[in-house]
C-alpha cells in the first residue's frame, strides 16, 4: 500500500504546482480569449464570443505564421543533424590538439540567443560593412543584402549555427560508445567506411538523434529572439512564424483578446506536433 | 600519419570556423570603433584598446547586472531541482498507466509561445508585488524549464536498477532517506547535467528576463538590449558588451562538458 | 581558490556598499545617444538633490512595450518614464499620465510652442521635451557639387531624386539616398507618412476610412521604393535611424532624410567621418509642403500611479531646464545640447554659430503642423507622421511591413497597398471606427 500512496503524495505538490503554474495562466488566457479586451482600453472589457479567433485564423499572416514555423523548424532541424552527424564522426577521429577543437566547436551553444543574433546580423550580414560583403568582394561579388532578400535563409543559419553544437555534443558522446568490436567485425568482412558508417554507426545514433529531435523541436517552436533583432518578422511577413504573430498582437498592437486567442490556437496546434512527434521517435526513446 | 594529420587538418578547420563568429567578436571589442569597419577588416594588425569596456562599464554596471544572471540562474536550477527530483522518482520508479500521457503533457507546456500568457503573469506579478524581484524571475524561470528538467531526471533515474532502491526500502529507509541517500548520489552526473542546461537555458532566457524585470533583479539579457541597435558607429561597442554578457556561461560550458552531455543523452551512453 | 574566494567577497562588498540610502527613483529611457548623456551626468543631479536615479536603458521598440505593459496593467515599475509626442496626448487623455508642475524658474514659456502644444491637453502640461526634432535634409555638399547640382532650401521630390541619381552614379560605393525602409510605425512607418503627405495623402479621412488605396499614396509609395531601390544603399528594407546613421558616418551616403537631432551626430568630429562636409535643407515637398516634416519630442512623464511624484518632478526638472542645456555645453559643447526644447537656445549666439544647424532645425519644428489642418486634405487626427488614436501603432506597423516587403522587391506597389488597406480597414472596423 505504502508504495503506492507514498509516490503519489510525493507528486503531488510538483504536479499541482506545475498545474497551477500551467492552469492559472492558461485559464486566464482562455478567458481573455473570449473578450474584448485592449490594453489601450483596460477598462473596456466585453464578452465577445469567438470574434477574436476569427481575427487570428483568418488574418492572412496566420497561414503564412503557421507555414514559416514549419520552414523554420524543419531546416534548422536537417541542418543542425547533417552537419552535427559530420562534425561528430569527424572529432571522434584521432587528431592533433582534439580537446581544444571540441571545446571551440560546441561553443555557440552557450551564447545568448539575442547575442547570436546581434552578432550576425552586425559584423557578418551587413550588406555594406560585413564580413560577408568583404569575403563576396574578394571573388569580385557583389554584397548580398541578407535580411532583405534571403531573409528566412538568414535566420536559418543564424539559427542553426546555434543548435548545431548541441547535436555534435550529443552525438559525439554518443559515438564514444559505440562498440568497437563490432565496428572491426564488420570492416573484416569487408565493409567499406561508408558501409561501416551506414550499418553499424547510425543505428547507434538513432537514438540520440531522436533525442535531439525532441529537444530541439521544442525550443524551435518558440524562437523569438533571432527573429526580433534580426528582421522583426519582415520583410512583409516573409520570417514572422507563430511565435512572432503573437506577440505582434500582443506587444505591438495592445491586442491582448486576440493574443490570447493566438496563444491557445497555438497551444492546441503545439499539443498536436508534440503526439505526432512523439508517435513518431517515441519508440526510441524508450 | 598522413591520414592524422589530413584530419587534423579538416577537424580544425571546421571547428575554427563554427567558433569564428565568436572568435570576431571578442576580436572586434579590442579595436576602435573605426578600425571595426575598416575595409578590408583588420584581423590582427590593429592597437588593441580596452576604451570599449570602459565605455560600457561606464554605461551600466555590469557587475550588479551579472550578479542577477548568476542569482537567477543557478536560483531557478536549484528550485528545479528540489520540485523536479521526486516527481521524476515517482514517475521512473512507480509508474501508472498515466505516467507516459503526464510526461507528454509536460512537455507540451514548453511548445506555448511565452507571450501568451505574458499579461496574465503579469498582472499576478503585480498583485504578489513580484515584478522586477529576484524572487519573480527565480520562480518563472524555474517553471520554465521544469518540463525539460522533469524529463531529463525522468530518463536518467529509469537507468537505475529497482532493485537497488528496493533493497533500501526494505532496509525501513524512509521515502525521503531512499531519495535524499540513495538515489541523489546514484544519479549524481545526471543531476549535475541537468542543472547544468538548467543553468545555461535560464541564463540565455531573453524573453521572461526582459518583460519582467526592469533595474532591480535585470540580469544580462537586459544589459545586452541597450546595446541591440546601433548608434553611429557601434560595432566595437556592442562586441564588447556582447563579449562579457556571454563569457561567463561561456566558460562554464566548457569546464563542464563532459558533465553536461553524459545526463544529456538520457543514459544512453555508459 | 584562494583568489576566487577573495574575488567574491569584494564583488560582495561592493554590492553590499552600494545600497541607497537617500530616495530613490527609477527611469525608463531609450539608448538615444543624447539620453545616454544624461545617465552620465546623473552625479551631477544626486549630488544637487540627494535624490539617487536608477536608469532602465532599453531599445526603443522593447522600452515601448514595457513601458506600455507597465503603464496600461498599473504595473508600477517606473517613476519616469521616456515617450513621445504619440503617446502623451493618449496617455494624459485617459489620466495614466501626472499633469507636471513646475516652479517659475523653469520657465515653460520658453518651451517652443509646437512642442509644448503636442505635450499639453487643454493646456495642461502632461510631459516635459528633453530634445524635439523635426525632420529634413542632412546632404554632402562636397558630392552635391561634384555632381554639378546644386541643393534648393527646400527642394521637391524630383529634385532630390535627380540629385541621388547624380551621386550614385558619379561615385563608387556611395549611395545617394539613405532613407528609413526598417518596419514599425516609428521607423519607416513615420518617414513614408511625411513622403505620403507631401504628395497629397494621409492616413485616414474624415469619417476614419483609411486611404492607403488612395492614389496618393500608390504615387507617394511608388517614388518611395523607386528611389530606394536605384539610388540606395543594400538592405534599405531592413535600415531605420540608428543604420542610416552609421551608414552616413561611415561617408556611404550622399544625402539622408532624417530627424533634425542627427545633425549634431553627422556633424561631430569623434563620430563621423564626413563631419566637415555635411549641410542641411528642408525636408523635400512633392504637390504640397503641407505635412512633409514630422514633429516628433522624447519627453519625459510621470506614470499616474508613482508614489514619488515630488523626486521624479524634480529630476524632469533638472533635465529639461536650461541649466541642463548649459550643463551638456560646459562639458561637451554646444553643438551636442539635446536640441529642439527652448526657444532661449535658439537666441543663443554661442549656440547659433557652434551649431550650424541650428536654423534649419528651428525652421523645420516651427513648420510641422500635427493639427487637423496639417494635410493637403482634412485629418480627423492629430500628429504628423502619426495618427495619435491608440490603434494606430498596429495599424501601421502592418502597414509598414508591406511596404518594406514592396522595397525588399517581394511583391509589387500594388499589392503592398492593397494589403495594407486590407489589414487598416480591419482593424478599423474591429475598433469602431468605421461600420
Amino acid at each position: 500500500m505504502r508504495s503506492n500512496l507514498v509516490p503519489k503524495l510525493t507528486s503531488y505538490p510538483t504536479i499541482t504546482l506545475l498545474f497551477i503554474w500551467m492552469a492559472v495562466p492558461l485559464g486566464m488566457t482562455i478567458y481573455f480569449s473570449f473578450l474584448r479586451y485592449s490594453l489601450m482600453y483596460p477598462d473596456v472589457r466585453e464578452f465577445t464570443g469567438l470574434l477574436n479567433y476569427e481575427y487570428f485564423l483568418t488574418d492572412f499572416a496566420f497561414l503564412e505564421a503557421l507555414w514559416n514555423t514549419f520552414v523554420l523548424v524543419f531546416s534548422v532541424l536537417i541542418f543542425s543533424i547533417l552537419f552535427g552527424t559530420g562534425f561528430a564522426v569527424l572529432l571522434n577521429q584521432n587528431f592533433f590538439g582534439r580537446g581544444l577543437a571540441r571545446v571551440l566547436a560546441i561553443a555557440p551553444f552557450f551564447i545568448m540567443p539575442t547575442v547570436s543574433a546581434l552578432i550576425w546580423k552586425n559584423l557578418f550580414m551587413n550588406p555594406v560593412s560585413g564580413l560577408f560583403a568583404w569575403l563576396l568582394s574578394l571573388f569580385g561579388l557583389g554584397p548580398i543584402d541578407w535580411f532583405t532578400h534571403v531573409p528566412m535563409i538568414s535566420i536559418i543559419i543564424i539559427v542553426s549555427w546555434q543548435w548545431t553544437p548541441f547535436a555534435t555534443l550529443i552525438l559525439l558522446t554518443s559515438l564514444q560508445s559505440v562498440d568497437k568490436d563490432q565496428l572491426e567485425a564488420v570492416k573484416l568482412d569487408g565493409a567499406n567506411n561508408f558501409q561501416a558508417f551506414r550499418y553499424v554507426i547510425l543505428p547507434h545514433l538513432s537514438r540520440p538523434i531522436a533525442i535531439i529531435i525532441l529537444i530541439e523541436t521544442i525550443f524551435l517552436l518558440t524562437i523569438f529572439a533571432e527573429i526580433f533583432v534580426t528582421t522583426t518578422g519582415g520583410p512583409g511577413l516573409a520570417t514572422t512564424n507563430l511565435a512572432f504573430l503573437v506577440f505582434t498582437e500582443a506587444l505591438l498592437k495592445f491586442d491582448i483578446g486576440i493574443a490570447s486567442a493566438g496563444g491557445v490556437v497555438v497551444v492546441i496546434l503545439a499539443n498536436i506536433a508534440a503526439f505526432f512527434l512523439v508517435k513518431m521517435i517515441g519508440k526510441n526513446l524508450q | 600519419m598522413k591520414k592524422k594529420i589530413i584530419i587534423t587538418f579538416f577537424a580544425w578547420l571546421f571547428s575554427l570556423l563554427i567558433f569564428f563568429p565568436i572568435l570576431w567578436m571578442i576580436i572586434t571589442s579590442f579595436k576602435t570603433e573605426i578600425d571595426a569597419v575598416a575595409i578590408p577588416p583588420l584581423f590582427f594588425s590593429f592597437e588593441p584598446t580596452l576604451e570599449n569596456y570602459g565605455i560600457v562599464q561606464e554605461r551600466s554596471n555590469y557587475l550588479k547586472f551579472a550578479q542577477n544572471s548568476v542569482i537567477i540562474s543557478f536560483g531557478s536550477s536549484i528550485l528545479g531541482l528540489v520540485l523536479s527530483i521526486p516527481i521524476a522518482w515517482s514517475m521512473a520508479f512507480h509508474p501508472t498507466k498515466r505516467t507516459k500521457g503526464t510526461l507528454l503533457w509536460i512537455l507540451s507546456t514548453k511548445m506555448m509561445p511565452p507571450v501568451g500568457v505574458l499579461i496574465p503573469i503579469y498582472l499576478i506579478f503585480r498583485d504578489f508585488s513580484l515584478l522586477d524581484t529576484q524572487l519573480g524571475i527565480v520562480i518563472v524561470l524555474c517553471f520554465v524549464n521544469l518540463p525539460i528538467m522533469i524529463w531529463l531526471l525522468y530518463s536518467y533515474f529509469k537507468e537505475i536498477p529497482n532493485e537497488i532502491l528496493e533493497a533500501v526500502r526494505i532496509d525501513g529507509a524512509s521515502t525521503l532517506q531512499e531519495i535524499l541517500y540513495v538515489l541523489v548520489p546514484l544519479s549524481l552526473p545526471g543531476i549535475a547535467s541537468t542543472s547544468l542546461l538548467c543553468i545555461v537555458l535560464a541564463w540565455n532566457e531573453a524573453f521572461w528576463t526582459l518583460n519582467l524585470t526592469s533595474i532591480d533583479a535585470a540580469p544580462l539579457t537586459t544589459f545586452i538590449a541597450s546595446y541591440s541597435s546601433p548608434e553611429g558607429l557601434f560595432y566595437a561597442k556592442l562586441s564588447a558588451a556582447s563579449t562579457l554578457s556571454v563569457l561567463p556561461v561561456l566558460f562554464l560550458g566548457w569546464f563542464t562538458q563532459k558533465q553536461l552531455v553524459r545526463g544529456l543523452t538520457f543514459g544512453a551512453v555508459k | 581558490m584562494n583568489i576566487i574566494r577573495t574575488a567574491i567577497a569584494s564583488i560582495i562588498t561592493l554590492f553590499v556598499s552600494t545600497i541607497a540610502i537617500a530616495e530613490t527613483i527609477k527611469v525608463a529611457t531609450v539608448n538615444n545617444g543624447d539620453m545616454i548623456r544624461m545617465q552620465g551626468l546623473t552625479n551631477e543631479f544626486t549630488s544637487k538633490t540627494g535624490i539617487n536615479v536608477e536608469w532602465v536603458t532599453l531599445e526603443e521598440n522593447v522600452l515601448r512595450q514595457k513601458v506600455t505593459t507597465d503603464i496600461t496593467t498599473k504595473g508600477g515599475q517606473f517613476d519616469v518614464l521616456t515617450i513621445g509626442t504619440y503617446e502623451v496626448p493618449i496617455w494624459g487623455g485617459k489620466g495614466w499620465l501626472n499633469e507636471l508642475n513646475f516652479s517659475a524658474s523653469y520657465d515653460v514659456d520658453d518651451l517652443l510652442p509646437a512642442i509644448r502644444s503636442g505635450l499639453s491637453i487643454d493646456g495642461k502640461l502632461y510631459a516635459a521635451p528633453f530634445y524635439g526634432e523635426s525632420s529634413m535634409i542632412m546632404y554632402r555638399k562636397d558630392l552635391v557639387a561634384k555632381a554639378g547640382m546644386t541643393m534648393p532650401q527646400r527642394p521637391t521630390w524630383g529634385e532630390v531624386y535627380d540629385i541621388a541619381k547624380a551621386i550614385t552614379e558619379g561615385n563608387d560605393g556611395v549611395y545617394g539616398a539613405c532613407l528609413r525602409g526598417k518596419p514599425g510605425w516609428g521607423e519607416g512607418g513615420a518617414f513614408i507618412t511625411t513622403v505620403a503627405n507631401a504628395f497629397g495623402g494621409r492616413w485616414f479621412d474624415e469619417n476614419w476610412n483609411p486611404q492607403m488605396d488612395s492614389p496618393e499614396w500608390n504615387a507617394a509609395v511608388s517614388f518611395y521604393v523607386d528611389l530606394l531601390q536605384n539610388y540606395g544603399p543594400p538592405g534599405a528594407s531592413s535600415n531605420g535611424f540608428n543604420e542610416n546613421l552609421a551608414l552616413m558616418n561611415e561617408g556611404k551616403c550622399g544625402m539622408w532624410i532624417d530627424a533634425t537631432v542627427a545633425a549634431s551626430f553627422v556633424t561631430n568630429p569623434d563620430q563621423s567621418k564626413v563631419h566637415d562636409k555635411m549641410a542641411f535643407a528642408q525636408a523635400p515637398c512633392a504637390v504640397t509642403c503641407k505635412g512633409s516634416n514630422w514633429l516628433w519630442a522624447w519627453s519625459l512623464a510621470i506614470p499616474g500611479g508613482s508614489k514619488k511624484v515630488d523626486a521624479a518632478t524634480k529630476f524632469i526638472d533638472w533635465a529639461t531646464s536650461k541649466d541642463y542645456l548649459e550643463l551638456v555645453a560646459s562639458k561637451e559643447g554646444w553643438a551636442n545640447v539635446p536640441p529642439g526644447t527652448r526657444t532661449s537656445l535658439y537666441q543663443n549666439p554661442t549656440y547659433l554659430s557652434e551649431a550650424p544647424f541650428a536654423e534649419m532645425t528651428l525652421n523645420a519644428i516651427n513648420t510641422a503642423d500635427p493639427s487637423f489642418n496639417g494635410t493637403l486634405k482634412k485629418k480627423p487626427y492629430m500628429g504628423v507622421q502619426f495618427a495619435a488614436i491608440p490603434e494606430f501603432q498596429g495599424i501601421a506597423t502592418s502597414v509598414s511591413q508591406q511596404i518594406s516587403s514592396a522595397l525588399a522587391g517581394k511583391i509589387t506597389v500594388e499589392k503592398a497597398l492593397k494589403n495594407a488597406q486590407k489589414i487598416a480597414a480591419k482593424e478599423m472596423k474591429k475598433a469602431g471606427y468605421t461600420k
